[in-house]
């Protein structure tokens, strides 16, 4: 008991829980703008490995850190559009375009970079993105380590988070984005193009959910290998329904994954020798069903989720 | 209303509209003139082009041939561009629909400004909006909670806000589609009165009706459309009743004449029936339905027609209060075995509950008796015999199709609801349940409804007729009710009633004071 009570006070939990919620925060932010506008976007997954892909190949090519985030953003954005032409003007299922994107994204990654290293074993490491130093913030006893000792991308995450909350609550567009959610013929009556507006969120938030895989081999495992997503695309479907469709409730919602996952890998080393490691590998997912259980009964999702929209057809 | 717009500036005109949607010409060469300050009624039946028309004004649809013309401030006619909402409301057009275009999840400013402000702009403008709003507000007396959600409005500030949006955006056309469907005749007398305010300031209205009382009451010109094509485009005083309904219809009226009924004993007894929660609920609802008796059940749409109409069918376990009938206790039965039991359903929505649209003819009239002996054999279904039926029940019922294998959606709304006339009134049913059997529907198909429904009376069946049109309540009807949020009131004989004592009860006013 005592143990699980030390890990819970201890700075370097909290950075790891904070570290493993950020590509989840990318992708929670980038699931909740689609799910906003009404587009269901299950290529996250693919778009997370594509991001992976795209960010680690381009440093490794020389772009430089920044060059591949901006890579990887751009890769999210290319299969954002995909799925955007698919379920948007020509409305088809936005469940079957997303798994395909998911397939195809996923797919196309490993083939290029199997192309690209057709022979490697181990996979390149990049010089990664190193915790920033930040001075002062980082000295303060607790908080320091465990909020600023952080990589760029995690900052860019929370970032994200507090730009997206001012964007949707605050501008013209966010209340576009949100009234297009619940009904298109509501914009369109109002001049706006319900095309234009769902078609931009889902590939602006494509884009953002692809950063989510650039940290990943930018800045966690500082390679890029298969398989490495693991999932992690729709653990941010599931918290997206989580956090209600707000950002605020989403960085809650990674976090507390987050801290589940850490809190699992400590649990194993002090109590592991008695109980399999699997089941410390549940213990994240079973008690995000739990969570979502709770909160999904009264989720009050946008109504215009799913259903395409047609022009002149109501 | 005499017209006091003689000398006022032409603000819209219409030039040769035609709209095809395949084989059917909605719009055939229509065109219309509309002036400052005026209220032009567009009168028709459903179907006749009204709304296409409309949406070809709002840019919703563009027209095949023909121009929109509209007064740019200041200057004269020019020519609006096609299909873009964005240049109608640019051009001062604010359309109303009939469905509104609202985002529940929004507070009523929020809808207003929605698209009213560049979407780069990093910071919304709420003050001066909301300051113009209260103006406005002020002026026009359309009161609504501004920083209200929109589900949490009534349908008549919804519709406020929809108004509000047009007067917003400075509109110097307001469009308004079928605006009284959903309010009560008081809501609708308010309604009226707004807009009367508003076109003495200058403000061009059309509405779409088809109601002839309130375009009578309201209008300074109507227009009359008929099989998509305008048929009449008259002052309003030179109008009466009679002669715009045969407008509308294209021939003389002959009006559903109803014999006096010969009510026997009770046959469905609903005895303090609550069932529902929410805005469609009823509560200790009891109702008496003698044979031989058509009851009419007249409400403002939503306010638990579909819940009675569900309890009837066995759809919905009423919470508490019992159901019999022909004195068999049938609180709780399935829909299946209220079938069974000699219940006929028309069901209000008979494109979704009335039929399955991807199945054929023949099945679609099978489907509630597909376990008799006749349809099937060893649980097979007997298809040639399905067939051979559903030939007899086509031309006894003049179904039009290509054949009983045609598939069902493809048919139009008039030969639907008669398939599904067809299927549940041949079997005899003891009690008919008609939920707004006619809604929709074209005169010929709507008085064919009446005549089965009077048959079925005749021929010893009790008949509830759900209807939100008075017209058709009164004609048919031997005693009516009125529904008001949930609770039901005791049945009147008709001869007793009329259409302002039924109008009050429909608005939750008891009908003594009237």
């Amino acid at each position: 008991m005592i143990e699980i009570i030390d890990i819970l006070f201890s700075a370097n939990f909290w950075a790891a829980a904070l570290r493993i919620a950020t590509p989840l925060i990318f992708g929670v932010i980038g699931a909740l703008i689609c799910e906003r506008a009404g587009v269901l976007n299950l290529g996250i997954e693919g778009i997370f490995t594509a991001g992976a892909m795209a960010g680690w190949m381009a440093v490794w090519l020389g772009a430089g850190l920044w060059g591949g985030v901006l890579v990887a953003a751009f890769a999210g954005a290319v299969f954002g559009l995909i799925h955007a032409i698919l379920t948007v003007p020509l409305g088809l299922s936005q469940h079957v375009s997303g798994i395909g994107v998911t397939l195809f994204a996923t797919s196309l990654s490993y083939f290029i970079y199997r192309t690209a290293l057709p022979d490697v074993s181990s996979p390149p490491r990049i010089d990664a993105f190193q915790p920033l130093d930040i001075p002062v913030l980082s000295e303060l006893p607790f908080i320091g380590p465990a909020l600023f000792q952080q990589t760029p991308l995690t900052f860019l995450a929370l970032f994200l988070v507090l730009a997206t909350a001012y964007v949707l609550y605050r501008t013209p567009l966010g209340l576009a984005i949100q009234a297009v959610g619940d009904n298109p013929a509501a914009v369109e009556s109002q001049g706006l193009s319900v095309y234009a507006i769902r078609m931009g969120t889902v590939v602006a938030g494509s884009a953002i959910m692809a950063l989510g895989g650039a940290f990943l081999t930018m800045s966690a495992f500082d390679a890029f290998f298969f398989g490495m997503v693991n999932g992690r695309g729709w653990i941010c479907i599931a918290l997206t329904v989580f956090a209600s469709w707000r950002p605020g409730k989403a960085l809650i919602g990674a976090l507390l994954f987050g801290a589940f996952d850490a809190f699992q890998v400590r649990l194993q080393t002090e109590v592991g020798s008695f109980i399999p490691g699997q089941v410390f590998l549940m213990m994240p997912y079973i008690l995000s069903i739990a969570a979502l259980i709770v909160v999904a009964r009264r989720a009050d999702y946008p109504r215009a989720l799913l259903v395409p929209y047609f022009k002149g057809q109501r | 209303m005499t017209d006091p717009t003689h000398a006022a500036e032409t603000v819209l005109r219409l030039d040769g509209i035609t709209k095809r949607f395949g084989e059917l010409t909605a719009n055939g060469d229509v065109s219309l003139d509309l002036k400052e300050g005026e209220i032009l009624a567009l009168l028709g039946e459903n179907g006749a082009g009204k709304t296409t028309l409309m949406n070809i004004l709002f840019g919703h649809y563009v027209a095949d041939e023909g121009r929109v013309l509209i007064a740019s401030r200041g200057t004269g006619l020019s020519e609006l561009e096609a299909g873009s909402p964005h240049a109608a409301l640019e051009a001062g057009i604010g359309m109303v629909h009939q469905h509104f275009t609202l985002a529940e999840n929004l507070s009523a400013l929020d809808n207003i400004v929605l698209g009213t402000e560049n979407l780069t702009a990093l910071t919304s403008a709420r003050k001066p909006a909301r300051q113009k709003l209260e103006e406005l507000i002020a002026r026009s007396g359309l009161t609504v909670p501004l920083d209200a959600r929109i589900s949490q409005l009534s349908v008549g500030e919804k519709q406020r806000v929809e108004i509000l949006k047009a007067l917003y955006r400075d509109a110097r056309v307001l469009v308004l589609d079928e605006p009284t469907a959903v309010l009560t005749p008081q809501e609708s007398d308010t309604l009226f009165a707004t807009l009367k305010k508003l076109a003495a300031d200058g403000l061009a209205i059309i509405f779409i009706s088809h109601k002839l009382a309130e375009v009578i009451a309201s209008s300074h010109r109507v227009a009359v459309l008929r099989g998509g094509r305008k048929v009449a485009d008259l002052p309003t005083a030179e109008c009466d009743l009679r002669k715009l309904a045969e407008l509308m219809v294209g021939h003389e009226i002959v009006e559903t004449v109803r014999s006096k009924g010969s009510p026997g004993a009770p046959l469905l007894v609903l005895d303090k029936v609550t069932a529902g929660s929410g805005r469609d609920a009823l509560y200790d609802v009891d109702l008496t339905l003698m044979s031989g008796e058509i009851l009419g059940i007249a409400g403002v749409s939503g306010n638990g027609q579909t819940m009675l109409a569900r309890v009837i069918s066995g759809l919905k376990t009423p919470a508490s209060g019992t159901m019999t009938l022909a004195g068999n206790n049938e609180t709780g039965a399935n829909a299946r075995k209220m079938i069974d039991e000699g219940l006929a359903r028309i069901p209000e929505d008979r494109h979704h509950d009335g039929i399955v649209g991807a199945m054929s003819v023949s099945e679609n009239l099978a489907i509630e008796s597909i376990r008799k002996p006749q349809n099937q054999r060893f649980g097979l279904l007997r298809f040639s015999a399905m067939r051979e039926t559903a030939r007899r029940l086509i031309n006894a019922y003049d179904i039009r199709c290509q054949g009983e294998d045609s598939q069902a959606r493809l048919l139009s709304g008039g030969n639907i609801q008669k398939i599904v006339l067809a299927r549940t009134l041949d079997p005899e049913p003891k009690v008919v349940l008609a939920a707004q059997p006619s809604r929709g529907l074209d005169v010929g198909a709507t008085s064919d409804v009446h005549k089965r429904l009077l048959a079925a009376r005749d021929r010893g069946a009790g008949v509830i007729l759900i209807s939100e049109d008075l017209d058709e309540l009164m004609r048919l009807s031997d005693r009516i009710a009125v529904i008001h949020r949930g609770r039901l009131s005791a049945a009147d004989p008709t001869e007793s009633l009329d259409r302002g004592t039924l109008g009050l009860r429909m608005a939750g006013q008891s009908g003594e004071a009237a």
